[in-house]
């Protein structure tokens, strides 16, 4: 791999490199070979400064020129052997990347068969299988916990879903959570703030959250919520559904249970029709392989029945 | 010897010298602070007190503030008493002094308020660049005017490490900090982006931070331990010729290392490879400075027992040794492999910034405190050996618990399971290192304890003291 625009660059470093290195040698070699004062080791150069500062002309201690002319040399064998010298790529043919590959393709072939045993079983066997949920706690620990958390209850503030409830954006069949972790989500309310013609503005955003929060019995202003109700079946119907009761196929939360992403205060339910949500979970196909997908697909099911709580 | 009519130029050497005891406190404390916000969060009060904005108020403080005012300090009183000539421009020189203030007060109050250019070591923002800048090239030009007017021919070895210190950092300044402001609405503002993207910017940035470490905390500081070693110790400088050597060889490789700070980024092999074998010759220039300091001392090695001045000259060239050690050993890819990100780095900086930076400035304080007051000696000598044993034991703290947390850290984050698996999550990790912040919490707070001492020290020394500057002296052998 020429990493260079030209071959001028890629010689200007050559030469740059090994005559920077050579030159710290040569440049100890000349200090070395005459050292004038080093019979007579008692004496001054001489030269008096600020009434008492002499200096001693010593010659350079032994041991530390061997230290210096070690480190060139091995610094002259590194550069040989591992890339240093532009494009040139060392006698040892090594890279960062190939050891990367080398230690992952060493890696893969002695964890894939523990995993690629659970893919033939279906997702209800794993999720009850004792060995494949230790091994996928260990994945969601590595994998998934920077967002849904270390004991999955996600974060209210961020957005990320609890996955120890039992509600689901997108559908809780095996198939659909495979889906979910391999092909990743692209969750969208869109923002009704800047449409009046819509919901009715602020005014009218309120009117809906309280008719929302009347769907899942929570308490609220009756007469608002009353006006909230046509606007609700009009614009909000299209992905909640007519019932409230929310669409998987378009990632659209059921409004009816008790469970709430972002929080259920009426400011939070105003803030998402009038600015809207946008939110993602990240496709893992290329990152993780379809097998420890399987595994932590078990791993969510489980969790959504209760499992794997401490 | 005969007293001339013209005098030193002691005013700006004692306005920084005491400016670098108080900047100290005040970039010791702060780095308090952030250790404790790691042992208890809730000292958090945001968003201008979080650590976030905090940790780089330190690194600031002491390295600017606190390093700088002694380098500024030390380098004014050596330049002119070896050249034997009073300070050249002695307005320039006091434009320095309240201008390189007027830039830490700037910086104390923009971090906290969330300006940041985000390059470590050089985070402020254009407008306070511009202004290190004119302070800068005021600063060589006093330095270098001084060194021109000189009454002896020969350039005494601690100016050519000033010397190559104001250059270099000039020059690493400009490069680095080369930004383009933001301008919102056609207004310009106070902030700005770097000149240059994705990994050059990361290239040029660490050619920058580690030549600050090489050029600022290491060259500055060994002109520093080229005069007040061998004028505390009463003896010749050890080896001219490997004054020489050591110092061509020092500016010359650190140039190169910056890379290693950049192992197995994108950053291509070959540039890793390059500041890694740089790294390694740098040992023995490295320690070309400490034989140096440490052989010019032998011989008088019974003067240690009761000089306190001396002991912190001392055990600054031991932790100067032991770190330039560290930092080859550290710089090899393998070993980083281990270390890097983890708190072992922050323990290998502070062994050099409080084992060495720190250690050596106070010594060259408590030289030079009491003779730009007019006193015989400090206040208390016994306080100021109080403050050494305070000091080492809080170095000893610091690095040691840094060290066990740094490698258990980089061990805890490779350990894997038979199935490929992380066996530690980050946050256990973080739960195992937390003892070790509480013992570095100690350590630090035992330091800074150390500089308070000082600080009471100097001011006992400062009262009734009389501020006369000091005559030029002929120069030796031109007796008339």
């Amino acid at each position: 791999m020429n990493i260079f625009v030209n071959q001028f660059w890629n010689w200007y470093v050559i030469l740059l490199v090994l005559g920077s290195v050579l030159i710290c040698g040569v440049f100890l070699w000349s200090q070395s070979i005459h050292h004038p004062g080093s019979e007579q080791t008692s004496d001054t150069t001489g030269h008096v400064w600020d009434e008492s500062l002499q200096e001693y002309n010593n010659p350079l201690p032994k041991w530390w020129m061997w230290l210096f002319y070690i480190t060139i040399v091995f610094a002259l064998v590194y550069a040989l052997l591992f890339p240093t010298l532009g494009s040139f790529q060392g006698l040892l043919g090594w890279s960062s990347s190939g050891q990367y590959q080398i230690e992952r393709q060493r890696v893969d072939a002695q964890v894939n068969p523990l995993f690629d045993k659970f893919l033939k079983m279906d997702l209800q066997t794993v999720a009850a299988n004792k060995e494949a949920m230790e091994m996928s706690a260990r994945l969601y620990q590595t994998y998934c916990t920077q967002c849904h958390g270390a004991a999955a209850q996600g974060s209210r503030e961020q957005g990320y879903p609890n996955l120890t409830d039992k509600d689901w954006q997108w559908g809780g069949e095996p198939a659909q959570i495979v889906e979910t972790i391999t092909a990743g989500r692209m969750g969208m309310m869109p923002a009704y703030g800047g449409n009046p013609d819509a919901i009715g503005g602020e005014a009218g955003a309120r009117e809906v959250a309280n008719y929302v929060r009347s769907l899942s019995g929570l308490s609220n202003d009756s007469a608002l919520a009353a006006k909230g109700k046509p606007k609700f079946e009009t614009v909000c119907a299209a992905c909640h559904g007519q019932d409230g009761k929310g669409m998987y196929a378009l990632g659209a939360p059921n409004l009816t249970d008790k469970v709430w992403i972002y929080g259920n205060s009426e400011a939070k339910i105003v803030e998402a029709i009038t600015k809207g949500r946008a939110n993602q979970m990240p496709a893992m196909k290329d990152f993780l392989g379809e097998a420890k997908i399987h595994l932590l697909s078990a791993y969510v099911l489980n969790l959504s029945m209760g499992g794997e709580k401490k | 010897m005969s007293a001339t009519q013209s005098t030193y130029n002691y005013k700006v050497v004692r306005q920084f010298a005491v400016m670098t005891v108080i900047w100290g406190i005040v970039g010791m404390l702060v780095g308090v602070i952030i250790a404790a916000q790691l042992v208890w969060p809730d000292l958090n009060f945001g968003p201008w007190l979080t650590y976030g904005r905090l940790r780089p108020l330190h690194t600031n403080a002491v390295i600017f503030a606190f390093g700088g005012c002694a380098l500024f300090a030390t380098s004014y009183y050596v330049v002119q008493r070896t050249s034997h000539a009073r300070l050249f421009a002695g307005g320039l020189a006091a434009f320095t002094f309240w201008g390189w203030q007027l830039v830490i007060l700037l910086a104390a109050l923009s971090l906290p308020l969330g300006f940041t250019s985000g390059k470590e070591y050089a985070e402020l923002e254009w407008p306070i660049d511009i202004l290190i800048t004119l302070v800068w090239v005021s600063y060589a030009i006093v330095f270098f005017g001084t060194i021109a007017k000189r009454k002896v021919s020969h350039i005494y070895v601690a100016n050519w490490f000033f010397g190559s210190m104001i250059l270099t950092v000039a020059v690493l300044h400009l490069v680095n900090s080369a930004e383009i402001p933001v301008f919102a609405a056609g207004i310009l503002t106070p902030k700005s982006y770097s000149a240059y993207a994705g990994v050059q910017d990361a290239m040029v940035q660490w050619w920058y931070g580690h030549n600050a470490v090489g050029f600022f905390l290491t060259t500055g500081f060994l002109g520093i331990m080229y005069y007040f070693v061998p004028k505390q110790a009463g003896r010749p400088i050890y080896s001219y010729r490997l004054s020489v050597v050591h110092f061509w060889a020092l500016i010359f490789t650190y140039m190169w290392a910056g890379p290693h700070h950049l192992h197995y980024t994108a950053l291509p092999d070959w540039t890793q490879s390059v500041g890694m074998i740089f790294s390694l010759i740098l040992l023995a220039p490295s320690w070309g400075g400490m034989i140096n300091g440490i052989m010019t001392l032998s011989g008088a090695w019974g003067k240690l027992r009761d000089d306190p001045i001396l002991k912190f000259l001392i055990t600054s060239l031991s932790f100067y040794g032991m770190s330039t050690f560290e930092g080859p050993m550290m710089s090899i890819k393998t070993v980083n492999a281990l270390s890097h990100y983890t708190d072992w780095t922050v323990g290998h900086v502070h062994s050099g910034a409080l084992g060495w930076v720190a250690m050596i400035t106070i010594g060259s304080m408590y030289y030079l405190l009491p003779r730009l007051f007019g006193k015989p000696q400090m206040h208390s000598v016994k306080l100021m050996t109080v403050h050494f044993w305070v000091a080492t034991i809080g170095i000893v703290l610091y690095i040691a618990s840094m060290w066990i947390a740094g490698v258990m850290q980089g061990l805890m984050w490779r350990t894997s399971n038979p199935d490929g698996t992380l066996a530690y999550s980050f946050v256990e990790s973080v739960k195992a290192t937390y003892p070790f912040w509480a013992i570095r919490l100690v350590g630090g707070v035992l330091f800074l304890s150390g500089m308070l001492i000082m600080a009471y020290n100097m001011f006992k020394t400062m009262a009734g003291g009389s501020t006369v500057d000091a005559p030029v002296l002929v120069p030796a052998g031109q007796h008339a």
